[in-house]
């Protein structure tokens, strides 16, 4: 008898979860946006792409066995003058498929992008809880060090850290650990947000009934914050991960387009321009664009999802 | 107003000195300081040598007294990469930075506001929502991105302007190298200050709409209304001015964050500034040319809230509390 | 009537587009001010009492909007003015006070500054003939060291003193017709008798209608001629002030006299109306006054009831009244 019940209340369950979830606030919002389905659309295409890079460039652009110096300058859609090779987007200097080498680039723009946030993420939550939830001393130094670095651009922030981290690498390994020094300088300029959302709903739950009533049970404060405070933050916490997914992608780029980000032998979005902005006065237009339309893309399409999530979520969130 | 002043200043003398702290660590434990400066024959004696004679064995306070006392009268030391004292490098580079970052910080404000209030005013136009448009992928668009492409079209395919380098510049009393009373020099700021301004631009221009947007909401306009001034009057009589108290603050601040975006910038374009040393400086771990850098930015970002701090209490009566009893 | 009445407003209907349909905040709503008189206008928080004031000088806001009916004043119509003629009528002939005066006068300016531009955009004169009508002004609605204090800046002055220096600023442009929108409500006690005697003093000296906003029947009982009572948006009933305050007709006024306690009589107990005042995207058919009517009436639930006349000098929307009038008709 029970056992039924169960099992009607299972399989009842299942498909009107999916329902709720077609029928929430967010799907709604999604559905009636155009913004956001094509953002939302552009973003994960360029996210699929980069995952399956490896199936679906045409050519391993860092296999050297792979590649033809003849196949250099080959413009878009033209066979190659010497090889009669047609690469779709063109190739670069050395002859590497620009289609490919911006799959392969965008897959490290992306690794990075969000390894940075992830980063951010932990460091702000874990820093927003303990200062929201503890407060004096704890709280009034973290949130002042979070004061004067929000006061220098983040960018700047990155540069020097990177700058820093560099100085303790011994010179053999930096190009190797380039990629993830890159995802500290990012992470580590990026956490002040996080933190001060999560302090801020830390200090309005914790005095709440419930979380009172943990205290007096004798949860454990670890538990607390992470059974009950945790979950309440989330959503905001969303909408500034993704926003900040944007930025950490254009960190990276520009980073990169400086010279101080991934090393020559691990191309990404941002390398590539830096390297096609060599070609712009040769004529080599394609090798320039198609990074940079892809940079902008996923830039814009990411930037427009977190707005929209934004105004979906809590249109006073600013 | 006096206390007022004073209470900042103290303020900055310690923001200044927790950089300072900062920088100092940089410099202290960054790599090697002596192994930076001497070549691989030193003998060890000769390092140990060197180390005491430039007080690496002091306790730690009194060497951060030492470089606070040497960095007040700017002395930074000498560059690890290019062996010339930092503060001549910096000093040499200085006036490139400066007059990229006025010229871009005029041009975002300027439009910044004007685009800002339009926008505010003719809420829902064809115009306003292309504006709107336009400046969210401005704010996608990573600068250095920008630059490049103007780059691409003015100078390449256009040839109308110059893609690099400050053009003729005049050197005014020996210590300021201008590039503003040249015409190569004008045309070759163009585009950089475009390429720094446009980000700011954007962000000023969305700041200046909400507020201006807010304060067209408040009891204060309805009753100036109310009372039949013209639209000219109230909307930039009254609304903007209003608007522009908290757009001066955080206007100000950016400047500060121009000064540092400029080191993507004079990448792009290879102007010989600051921030083009900077990034050297981190490329090849020149660490007191980081740290001199560091010190100077928060310099700048310390001045200038001082500056906001003082403008605010220009423009806005209520926090001149002692006046009324001065009796005017 | 003969004579032209200063400020007629006929039918008007306010009506507010959103994503749930129209809502019409103001509906069907008439009445007249003469020229020197006082109208009171009262009714609950939501009753349409300064959307009416705004329809009429013109500062309705987006989207709400003037949807049908008229506003003559002196007989021109108003509520079809472009912007520029519209502008050139308020502060000059309709001049207007708000609620609350820490938040009405812009605190970047002087008061000196912002009375000197209110004069100069409607009478052309010198800055200096401005600046001694400014300091009379201030003077007159009792600003004590006037010239001196003239070039403070408003937060120098108390709440009571700012919204007298918010009367100043409506009446610059000796405008006919004030509409004060609830004038003392933000201030404190002790100083609403003295503004509201101010204002009434001003007006009457220079032969200006006054249309008083208020939820306190009390300074309607002192200050004005005749009273309009609003409820949801439409007028309940309207007459002199002593008819009305003495034997209101609609309940809703009854409940609204209720409210207010007397000295003089003793035997009157404190009445709540029960329940409130509908929303505007759920009130009522028939009386919008329904559901909280201690006399409702079956017909009262379908058909909305017309303003019937009482007597030559007052009116009531009430079927209460009808009956009255029939039962006359056939005896």
């Amino acid at each position: 008898m029970s056992q039924t019940e169960q099992s009607q209340t299972e399989r009842g369950k299942t498909p009107g979860r999916l329902a709720r979830a077609w029928d929430s606030d967010i799907a709604w919002s999604f559905r009636h946006s155009p913004v956001a389905i094509v953002a939302g659309a552009v973003s994960v295409l360029i996210i699929l792409a980069a995952i399956f890079a490896p199936l679906i460039a045409p050519h391993d652009p860092f296999n050297p066995a792979t590649l033809n110096l003849m196949d250099g300058f080959t413009p878009p859609m033209e066979p190659n003058a010497f090889t009669g090779n047609v690469y779709w987007l063109g190739t670069d200097n050395q002859g590497r498929d620009v289609f490919s080498t911006i799959l392969y680039g965008a897959r490290i723009s992306l690794f990075v992008g969000f390894a940075a946030v992830i980063l951010a993420m932990v460091l702000g939550i874990a820093a927003g809880l303990v200062a929201g939830y503890r407060g004096g001393w704890v709280d009034g130094l973290l949130m002042r060090f979070a004061d004067v670095q929000l006061t220098f651009p983040s960018i700047l922030l990155a540069l020097l850290i990177f700058g820093i981290a560099r100085g303790f690498i011994p010179p053999a390994y930096r190009e190797e650990m380039a990629i993830w020094v890159l995802i500290v300088a990012i992470g580590l300029s990026d956490w002040v947000q996080y933190a001060r959302v999560v302090r801020g709903a830390t200090m309005v739950e914790k005095n709440k009934e419930y979380v009172q009533a943990a205290k007096v049970i004798g949860a454990h404060p670890a538990k607390i914050v992470l059974r009950h405070i945790l979950p309440n933050v989330l959503g905001p916490v969303l909408v500034i991960a993704t926003i900040g997914l944007a930025l950490a992608i254009i960190a990276e780029a520009t980073l990169s387009f400086l010279g101080v980000g991934v090393p020559p032998t691990q191309p990404s979005l941002g390398t590539l321009i830096r390297i096609g902005q060599g070609f712009l006065f040769s004529g080599e237009w394609w090798i320039l664009l198609f990074p940079s339309i892809t940079l902008l893309a996923l830039a814009l399409s990411v930037n427009l999802l977190g707005d929209w999530l934004r105004d979906a979520l809590n249109p006073r969130l600013r | 107003m006096t206390a007022f002043i004073i209470r900042r200043l103290l303020q900055s003398i310690l923001v200044m000195l927790t950089v300072a702290l900062v920088a100092f660590a940089l410099f202290r434990f960054v790599g090697d300081p002596i192994a930076s400066m001497v070549g691989q024959e030193t003998t060890l004696a000769e390092r140990q040598e060197l180390r005491e004679m430039l007080g690496l064995n002091d306790p730690f306070i009194v060497q951060f007294f030492t470089f606070v006392s040497r960095a007040v009268v700017g002395d930074f030391g000498i560059s690890y990469r290019l062996q010339q004292p930092v503060m001549e490098l910096i000093l040499s580079r200085l006036p490139a930075t400066l007059e990229l970052a006025l010229v871009s910080g005029f041009f975002a404000f300027i439009f910044g506001v004007g685009f800002g209030v339009y926008t505010a005013l003719r809420r829902g136009g064809w115009l306003s929502s292309s504006i709107m448009t336009i400046s969210l992928i401005g704010v996608s668009l990573p600068t250095f991105l920008i630059g490049v492409l103007l780059i691409w079209v003015f100078a390449v395919e256009f040839q109308w302007l110059p893609s690099f380098g400050r053009g003729d510049v005049v050197d005014l009393g020996g210590w300021w190298r201008t590039g503003l009373l040249t015409e190569s020099g004008r045309a070759s700021l163009i585009l950089p200050a475009i390429t720094l301004g446009l980000y700011q631009m954007t962000l000023i221009m969305r700041l200046v709409r909400a507020e201006m947007l807010e304060v067209l909401r408040t009891d204060y306009i309805k009753f100036a209304r109310a009372r039949g001034l013209t639209n000219r009057a109230v909307h930039f009589g009254h609304a903007l001015k209003n608007t522009l108290v908290p757009v001066i603050t955080i206007t100000g601040l950016q400047l500060g964050s121009i000064i540092a975006f400029a080191i993507i910038t004079e990448t792009v374009f290879q102007w010989p500034g600051v921030g083009a040393l900077f990034i050297n400086s981190v490329r090849f771990v020149d660490v007191p040319v980081m740290a001199a850098y560091l010190m100077l930015i928060a310099l700048v970002f310390v001045v200038i809230n001082l500056i906001v701090d003082l403008l605010y209490y220009v423009v806005d009566p209520r926090l001149r509390v002692d006046r009324a009893g001065a009796g005017h | 009537m003969a004579e032209i009445p200063l400020l007629s407003v006929r039918n008007l209907v306010v009506e507010f587009p959103s994503r749930r349909g129209t809502l019409r905040a103001i509906d069907d709503v008439s009445f007249d001010i003469a020229e020197g008189e006082v109208l009171g206008m009262v009714g609950e928080s939501g009753a349409g009492k300064s959307l009416t004031g705004a329809a009429i000088i013109g500062l309705l806001e987006p989207p709400g909007r003037i949807a049908g009916g008229e506003i003559l004043l002196r007989g021109e119509r108003i509520d079809n003015l472009a912007a520029e003629p519209m502008r050139r009528i308020r502060g000059k002939r309709i001049g207007m006070v708000f609620q609350d005066p820490l938040t009405s006068l812009n605190p970047l300016y002087t008061v000196a500054e912002q009375l000197i531009e209110t004069i100069r955009t409607h009478i052309s004169c010198t800055e200096r003939v401005a600046r001694e009508r400014a300091i009379a002004l201030l003077d007159r609605v009792g600003i004590p060291a006037a010239r001196r204090r003239i070039d403070d800046y408003p937060h120098h002055f108390s709440g009571g003193m700012r919204q007298r220096v918010v009367i100043a600023l409506a009446l610059a442009a000796e405008p006919d017709l004030v509409i004060a929108d609830e004038p003392t409500t933000a201030l404190d006690v002790s100083v609403q008798a003295q503004i509201i005697d101010v204002l009434k003093e001003i007006c009457a000296e220079r032969g200006a209608s006054v249309m008083l906003i208020t939820h306190d029947m009390g300074v309607i009982a002192e200050t004005a001629d005749r009273v309009a009572v609003l409820y949801a948006g439409r007028l309940a009933e309207i007459g002199p002030v002593r008819d009305v305050i003495q034997a209101a007709e609609h309940p809703y006024t009854q409940g609204l006299m209720g409210s207010i306690p007397t000295l003089t009589q003793t035997d009157t107990r404190l009445v709540q109306i029960p329940g409130s005042m509908p929303r505007l995207d759920a009130i009522p058919k028939g009386c919008p006054f329904n559901p909280r009517c201690p006399h409702v009436m079956d017909r009262c639930r379908h058909d909305r009831p017309v303003l019937i006349a009482r007597g030559s000098k007052r009116e009531v929307a009430c079927w209460l009244y009808e009956a009255v009038r029939e039962e006359v008709h056939h005896g």
